[in-house]
Order: structure tokens, then C-alpha cells, then sequence
């Protein structure tokens, strides 16, 4: 018996379309600069995500520096310090994260691995990228008007946020919406493109239950942002009118040093809850990403398939669709009716079920393999680790009663970072490793890579476990410092010089790792079309890097799903998607039924 | 294999951490014992799945690793093995919420016998308001506030004259009794938090929060912002001190009331001035 998912088939339907004409670039600007390949976007996404990403870790250095050691640094004042937290936290959620992630790894990948010569829009597509690359300018413009950047926390909470005692509030905080508006406009026309590209584009044979994880999962997280994302564009374009003109949309009666504002009758509670209405997706917007790149990677190098495909593809779709009804857990003491908690409480663990089995599937995928310790495998199972314990803090936060002692301290922070810091960035290291060779036709180095991975992934634990245990003792997040109480130990003082210590070690390999990316794009060891013997398109390109269209003359035909390794009866150890069942060389087929199912 | 190892050693050392740090929790002083509870049962069952999944992943690490002659085994799917990790997660997941959402009945549940307290948030300085004799909370508005009136209250409404008002001072509360701190803020967000007391909530300018407590053990514990509100957050302190009955009487009688520390306002000659001096200032900045 043959299943349509796992087994290949021998006939594909002939194509309801003709193949595109593509926009053929004469001249370098149009090649290169405004360039209508997704492939050159995505390298321009992520080059940028990259560049204002190190903006944010050189501010979460100066935050650190602080933290470890408070009152050495005078060129660190409270000012500074908020508006480094509120630039830090919005920088690597929106600008490095979302944007590399769909802006980079979707234009990349998606084409590639559906079979397409491009994106259904490229010209739209184009406008993305420059209009994303203005929202950057914007955001990096607000460190220099007078007043600076704004310092109310990335949550941008009115009434402070837009209020006289929050740095920033002149010009920081309208550069901030302002950029933030424009970075959803550029991204409504990314994403657009994304889910088109993957619903209308799929070359013959590939079916949606034959796309590979990492499609599924960037496609799907790219449908949660362009729901979500109209919120937080809907409450930024209120504030901003709040701000300029003197709406009162977020703002009630306020007196502030002792005079009366004149704003009426707004709710700040209403800024929250489109806030998180946008904020909860965002956690699964770049969660679902990260979830099927790991998925893609390690099947590739544990040389097994992904074990529970149509499960995986279920949990993906699942938890996209779960992740609309939770946002209010981030708004447990916010003052809301306290009665929405048993709804949030209850909704959120219920997310930890397809979440949970994600994770065990992943572990499963493991079991039987033959597994290949490569860089990206490390960088994976690094990834399992982290996200297993954020996902387990997350139940801490997600149970509403457990919730409110833990709301606001640095439990929070260390749950957050892991869960959503430093596990999608371990899958973007992975992810690089793996796809660097495609897009180069060059390796990374390994020694160095070993080197990069091995400080990031311990560095990086050694900084954010223990923080779970400051906000267990009761420190508060976003504080200058905690000065003079009764309840910290001043054994916390130590942890915390520990910590930054770690945080400067652990900045220092990423030094490495971008050194070892500039050194290897002109110098690595030639990889060759697939150096990993991987089944999914992207590397059954006839040139490397693949060259615009993508693919030759004739498009790929898919007659197998993505993850045909280890086929019993078949001599290699993988089938590529687009080898025909004829060619497939073994004492079997691969879609001989003995021994499985 | 190195990684296998370091798996173990992270997983090992993240429990021996667990166990031997100095960084735990204060001892409590509130009736909130179900929330240390309902986390250390939090803490067993995640620890238990944490510790289980990575020794598993440890040992797949190890026993699978590369080898020529080996090949990986080829299995899509196995739904009932599925079905089955789905089942336990989801019996995991209601052992973490039944004691949780119990609790938190119990935490939206005022008790009959609450007294009604408040705390007011202004950047960045607590103050505290209590019930006078006639055991009420005289209504507020935040127009009323003035330098005469700190906390607006609304001279017209009796139940206000006496109400006993606490600016830079420590909070008392009484050993046992529970209270109800109604939460009012007449700028930004903040948050009351001692850690003590577990339960914690933000003030919201524009409406009045709540949570309630009943203090458990006498003692003196900082008070501290915890909801982002402006460059001095982080300074946004003051304590309270948990009395038993004798030394809270005795600390009561010694309070003022807003007709002994603001007689004008309580008489309502501040208001006509308040009012006017609103309506020339309509803008924001
Ligand atoms: C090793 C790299 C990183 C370090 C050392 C670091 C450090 C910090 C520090 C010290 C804070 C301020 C904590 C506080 O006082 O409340 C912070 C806040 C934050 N970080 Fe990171 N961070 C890193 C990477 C990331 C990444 C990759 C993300 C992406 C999700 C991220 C997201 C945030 C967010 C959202 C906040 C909260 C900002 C706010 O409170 O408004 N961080 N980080
Ligand atoms: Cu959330
Ligand atoms: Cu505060």
C-alpha cells in the first residue's frame, strides 16, 4: 500500500501554469542594489537584521556592564540605561529576528525549497526590503535627536511611554512608532509574497504535505504576523496620534508633577491588549521558524527522517492558531479582571501539548539515526536544550497564579532569552552553518565554528540559568540597579559580575564567528552543490550559489517527500525530492512498503 | 559524544545548582503559601521532564553516533507512540493547572472580612491611605489632586475627612487581618511588590486595582516598583511593617487625617481654583 506523504509516486500531473518570464536585470544597481531577486533580498534582509542585531548586543553589553558592576561605570546614567534596554529589546525582537528570519530566510529558502524561480511579487518583494532598511534608519536615527532614543522599555507601555520622566520622549519615542508603522508596511508586502509564493508557486509534485518543516514553518509564522502585526500597527499609529496632537486614546485623567494634563477618559489597558495581541504571535513568529529549520537540519545530519511529519506539520498549525488566544498571560497583574486569568492560564499550558511534542519528536528523529556531530547538528541539539528549559519556565508564567510572584523580575528576562533569545538564535548559527555552502558554494570553517559554538552554548547557559534564581530571590527586571534592600544577598552582587563576565565571553565568539564568515566567503573550502547530501531542492540547483530563476531550464519535478533518508532497499543513505523513481538506484524502491509502517 | 557528555554535566549541574545555591525565595509573610505551592509542584514536574528529555537526548547522542557501517532505521511515523507522549503531556499539564487555577480562585476571592486599605503611586513615590472610624474610603478624582489635596480626595463625600493618610512613611498593616489594597496611580503604571507577600499588582491611572493579602508574620519588608514608570523606577521604594494588634493600634493613633493635615482641601476651598487652573493647560507637553 502506498502512502500519499511518505512514499514516492511515479506520475506527476502536468503543469496548470506555464513557467514565469522573469525580470531580467541588466545593469549592476538593478541586479545587485534594487535587486528583484528573492535571493539577493534575503542576503540584504539579513545583512541588515545582522548589522542593527550587533547594534543590540553592544547595548546588551553596556546593560550588563551596568548590572555586573554598578557604580563604575559614570558614562552609564538611568536615562541611558532604560533607553539601551527599550532600543536592545525592540532591536532583536523586530529588527534582527522577524526580519532575519522571514525577510532572510524566507526569501532565501522558500523559492528554493518549493520549486520556484522566484517569488510570485519580486518587485514587491523589493519594496520590502527598502522600505524595512528606512524603518532601521529611523530607529537608529532616534539615538541622535535631542532627548535621544526612547527609555520606555520595549513594551512601549503609555502613559509613560509618550509622558515627561521617560527619556526620549520628544523625538525617541515618534521615531520609534514611526519606524515601527514602517517596518509593518514593508513586511505586509514580504509576507504576502511568502504565503503567495508557497500556496501558488510549488513546482509539480510538491504537494503542501510534501513541503519541507522549514517551509512550513515560515509560512505559517509569516500568516501569524500579518494578522498580528495590524495591532501593534493599529495602537503605534493611536499613540503616535496621542503623542503629537493630544488624543487621548491610551490616556485617562493624569496629574503629573502636580499639574493636570488635560488628557481624558483613554485606556492604558487597551494599548496592552493590542500590544500582546501583536506580542504573543511574535514569540511563535520567530518560534515557528526556528521550529522547522531544526526540524530540516537534523533529519539531514542524523541521516534519518524527521520522525512525525504530519504531526509536526499539525503542532506548527496547531500552536500558530493557539498563539491568538494567550496574549492576555503577559497581562497577569496588569490590573485587567482578574477572572481572564483561569481563560489565559488555561489556554497557555494548553499550547505546551503540541509544543511538548515537537520537542519530542525532534528527540526521536535522534533515536535510530546515524548522527553526524556537524556544526549546524551542534548548534540543534544546543537548540533542544534551551528551548526545552524556556518552554518549561514558560509553564511557570503561563499558570496564573505562579505567575504574579515571578511578573516583573529577572525570571522573567532569563525565560524570555532563552525561550526566545538564545534558542531561534542557536537555529539562526545552525541555519547559517547549513546553508552558508548554498549560498556561497564555500564551507564555514569547522575549527573555528567548534570554537564559536562551544562558548556560545555553554556561555550562554551559564548566563541565564542562574538569572532564573535572581528572579526566584525577587529582583526586579529593568532596574538601574538594585541598591540597598533587605531581601538580596550580596552574594547576588557576585552572580551578577559573573554574568556579565559570561556575557562579554560569550560576545567575543561572536566576533569569531563573524570574522569566520567574511574569511570564508573568499577563502573557504569549496562545498560543492550539496556538501550535506541533502533531499530538499535548494540543493539540487544546477549551479552554486544558484543563479537567478533558481533552477535550469526546466523546473524540478517532486515525486517524494523531503525527508527520504535511510530508505531501506535504496544504496545511498538519501533521495533527493526531484530524482526520479526510475533512477533510484537499490535492491528496492523507495516506496517499497517491507519493513516500515 | 563530548556532547552527550556536556548534556549530562549542564543537566546535572543545573540540579545540584538547584539544590545548593543561596538564591531562593524570601520566607513568606502572607497567606500565600498555595503559590509557593503550586511552584514547587511546577518545579518537580518541569524538572522531572527536563532531567528525563536531555538524559534521553544524551543517550540517542551517544549510542547513535556516526558510524560507517551503520545506517540510520527508517520509521515515518508511529502514531500511537504519539498519541501516548500527547496523553502524558496533557496529564502533565493538568497536574500544573489544577493546583494553580485552585489558588487563583482563592486569589480573586476577597475575603467578607477585608479591610479596604490604599496605596497610591506617584512617580516616583508611595503613599498610603486608610479608612478612618467610620471603617470607609472617601471617594477620589484625579482632578482633585493638588500640593492641598495629594490624593484628590473628594471633600464633598464625609466618608473622606477621615480617612488617615501616610506620605513618605512606612505602610502598617495588622498581624492576621486581611486587607484589601485598593491600588490607585495618578500618572503612569507602577507596581506594588513585596516580595513577602507573593501577590503583587499594577497601578493603572484612570482605575482602581486591587489583590489582597492577609500578613502572616510580623516584620518590617521593602516595597518596590515593579512595572516600568520612568527614569527613576528602580528608586520607587518604601517598606511596610507588619504589626501585631497592640503595636498597630498604637502606631494608628498616632496617624493624621486628611481634615487634621489639609483643612482647607477638606473644607472644599481648594476646588473652584483646581478647576480653573485645568482648563488652561490642554496640552500634553
Ligand atoms: C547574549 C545576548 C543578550 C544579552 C546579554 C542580553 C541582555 C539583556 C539585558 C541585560 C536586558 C535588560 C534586563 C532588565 O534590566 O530588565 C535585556 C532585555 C531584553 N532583551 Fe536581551 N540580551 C541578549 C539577547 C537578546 C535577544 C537575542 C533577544 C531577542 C528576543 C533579546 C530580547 C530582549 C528583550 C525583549 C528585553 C526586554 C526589554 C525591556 O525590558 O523592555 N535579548 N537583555
Ligand atoms: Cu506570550
Ligand atoms: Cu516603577
Amino acid at each position: 500500500m502506498s502512502n500519499g506523504v511518505f512514499d514516492d509516486v511515479q506520475v506527476i500531473p502536468p503543469a496548470e501554469v506555464d513557467d514565469v518570464e522573469l525580470y531580467h536585470a541588466h545593469s549592476f544597481i538593478t541586479k545587485y542594489v534594487f535587486s528583484q531577486d528573492a535571493k539577493i533580498i534575503a542576503i540584504q534582509y539579513s545583512a541588515t537584521a545582522i548589522t542593527i542585531g550587533l547594534v543590540g548586543l553592544v547595548l546588551s553589553w553596556l546593560m550588563r556592564l551596568q548590572l555586573g558592576f554598578p557604580d563604575t561605570f559614570s558614562f552609564i546614567s538611568p536615562d541611558q540605561y532604560y533607553q539601551f534596554v527599550t532600543m536592545h529589546g525592540m532591536i532583536m525582537v523586530i529588527y534582527l529576528l522577524t526580519a532575519l528570519f522571514l525577510g532572510g530566510f524566507g526569501n532565501y529558502l522558500i523559492p528554493l525549497m518549493v520549486g520556484a524561480r522566484d517569488m510570485v511579487f519580486p518587485y514587491l518583494n523589493m519594496l520590502s526590503y527598502w522600505i524595512y532598511l528606512l524603518a532601521v534608519l529611523i530607529l537608529t536615527a532616534s539615538f541622535f535627536v535631542p532627548g535621544g532614543a526612547s527609555g520606555a522599555g520595549w513594551t512601549l507601555y503609555p502613559p509613560q511611554a509618550i509622558l515627561p520622566g521617560t527619556p526620549g520622549v520628544e523625538w525617541g519615542i515618534i521615531l520609534m512608532l514611526v519606524s515601527l508603522v514602517l517596518f509593518i508596511i514593508g513586511f505586509t508586502m514580504g509576507g504576502l509574497n511568502y504565503v503567495v509564493t508557497v500556496l501558488q508557486a510549488r513546482t509539480r509534485g510538491m504537494t503542501l504535505m510534501r513541503l519541507p518543516l522549514t517551509v512550513w514553518g515560515i509560512f505559517v509564522a509569516t500568516i501569524l504576523a500579518l494578522l498580528a502585526f495590524p495591532a501593534l500597527f493599529v495602537g503605534g499609529v493611536m499613540m503616535l496620534l496621542d503623542r503629537v496632537i493630544g488624543t487621548s486614546f491610551f490616556m485617562p485623567e493624569i496629574i503629573q508633577a502636580g499639574e493636570l494634563l488635560g488628557t481624558d477618559s483613554g485606556s492604558p489597558l487597551l494599548f496592552q491588549h493590542l500590544f500582546w495581541f501583536f506580542g504573543h504571535p511574535e514569540v511563535y513568529i520567530v518560534a515557528l521558524p526556528a521550529f522547522g529549520i531544526v526540524s530540516d537540519v537534523i533529519s539531514t545530519h542524523a541521516r534519518k527522517n524527521i520522525f512525525g511529519y504530519r504531526m509536526m506539520v499539525w503542532a506548527i498549525v496547531g500552536i500558530g492558531g493557539l498563539s491568538f488566544i494567550v496574549w492576555a498571560h503577559h497581562m497577569y497583574v496588569s490590573g485587567m479582571n482578574p477572572y481572564f486569568g483561569f481563560f489565559f492560564a488555561t489556554t497557555t499550558l494548553i499550547i505546551a501539548v503540541p509544543t511538548a511534542l515537537k520537542v519530542y519528536n525532534w528527540v526521536l528523529t535522534l533515536w535510530k539515526g546515524n548522527i553526524h556531530m556537524t556544526i549546524p547538528m551542534l548548534f540543534c541539539v544546543a537548540f533542544i536544550l534551551t528551548f526545552l528549559n524556556g518552554g518549561l519556565t514558560g509553564l511557570f508564567l503561563g499558570n496564573v497564579v505562579v505567575a504574579v510572584p515571578l511578573s516583573d523580575t529577572m525570571f522573567v528576562v532569563a525565560h524570555f532569552h532563552m525561550v526566545m533569545g538564545v534558542a531561534p538564535i542557536l537555529v539562526i548559527f545552525a541555519a547559517i552553518y547549513h546553508w552558508f555552502p548554498k549560498m556561497s558554494g564555500r564551507m564555514l570553517h569547522e575549527g573555528w565554528g567548534q570554537f564559536h559554538f562551544w562558548v556560545t552554548f555553554l556561555g550562554s547557559y551559564l548566563i541565564y540559568f542562574p538569572m532564573h534564581y535572581l528572579g526566584f530571590v525577587g529582583v526586579p527586571r529593568r532596574y538601574y540597579e538594585i541598591g540597598e534592600t533587605s531581601f538580596v544577598p550580596p552574594s547576588a552582587a557576585t552572580l551578577n559580575e559573573f554574568i556579565t563576565i559570561m556575557v562579554l565571553i560569550v560576545g567575543f565568539a561572536q566576533v569569531v564567528f563573524i570574522i569566520n564568515i567574511l574569511v570564508s566567503i573568499f577563502k573557504g573550502k569549496e562545498s560543492g552543490p550539496n556538501p550535506w547530501n541533502a533531499t530538499t531542492l535548494e540543493w539540487q540547483t544546477e549551479t552554486t550559489p544558484p543563479s537567478h530563476g533558481n533552477f535550469g531550464d526546466e523546473l524540478p519535478v517532486v515525486y517524494r517527500w523531503a525527508y527520504a533518508y535511510s530508505v531501506p532497499g535504496v544504496d545511498a543513505d538519501f533521495v533527493p525530492q526531484n530524482m526520479h523513481p526510475d533512477d533510484v538506484k537499490g535492491s528496492g524502491s523507495a516506496d517499497d512498503p517491507s519493513g516500515h509502517h | 559524544m563530548v556532547l552527550a557528555v556536556a548534556l549530562i554535566v549542564l543537566t546535572v549541574g543545573s540540579v545540584i545548582f538547584h539544590f545548593w545555591s543561596p538564591w531562593w525565595w524570601t520566607p513568606i509573610a502572607s497567606n500565600w503559601g498555595s503559590i509557593d505551592n503550586a511552584l514547587l509542584i511546577t518545579f518537580w514536574i518541569t524538572g522531572v521532564v527536563y532531567v528525563a528529555v536531555l538524559f534521553f537526548t544524551a543517550y540517542c547522542l551517544y549510542k547513535f553516533r556516526y558510524r560507517a557501517d551503520r545506517r540510520a532505521d527508517y520509521e515515518p511515523e508511529n502514531t500511537k507512540l504519539e498519541l501516548w507522549l500527547s496523553g502524558l503531556t496533557a496529564l502533565g499539564v493538568v497536574a500544573l493547572l489544577t493546583p494553580g487555577l485552585i489558588a487563583w480562585n482563592e486569589f480573586v476571592t476577597v475575603p467578607e472580612n477585608a479591610v479596604e486599605m490604599e496605596v497610591l503611586g506617584k512617580q516616583w513615590a508611595w503613599s498610603y491611605r486608610l479608612p478612618g472610624k467610620d471603617g470607609k474610603l472617601g471617594t477620589t478624582k484625579t482632578k482633585l489632586v493638588t500640593d492641598d489635596n495629594p490624593f484628590g480626595i473628594n471633600p464633598k463625600d464625609p466618608n473622606g475627612k477621615d480617612d488617615i493618610l501616610i506620605e513618605g512613611e512606612n505602610l502598617h498593616l495588622p498581624l492576621g487581618q486581611p486587607v484589601k489594597m485598593l491600588l490607585r496611580s495618578t500618572d503612569v503604571l507602577h507596581d506594588f511588590y513585596v516580595p513577602e507577600f507573593r501577590a503583587k499588582m499594577d497601578l493603572v491611572p484612570g482605575m482602581v486595582t486591587y489583590f489582597w493579602i492577609t500578613p502572616t508574620r510580623t516584620g518590617t519588608f521593602d516595597v518596590l516598583c515593579a512595572e516600568l514608570c520612568g527614569v527613576n523606577h528602580y528608586g520607587m521604594r518604601s517598606n511596610v511593617t507588619v504589626d501585631d494588634k497592640a503595636a498597630y493600634q498604637k502606631w494608628l493613633g498616632k496617624q493624621k487625617t486628611f481634615a487634621a493635615l489639609y483643612p482647607k482641601a477638606a473644607a472644599g476651598e481648594q476646588l473652584a481654583a483646581v478647576r480653573k487652573d485645568s482648563k488652561s493647560k490642554q496640552s500634553v507637553q
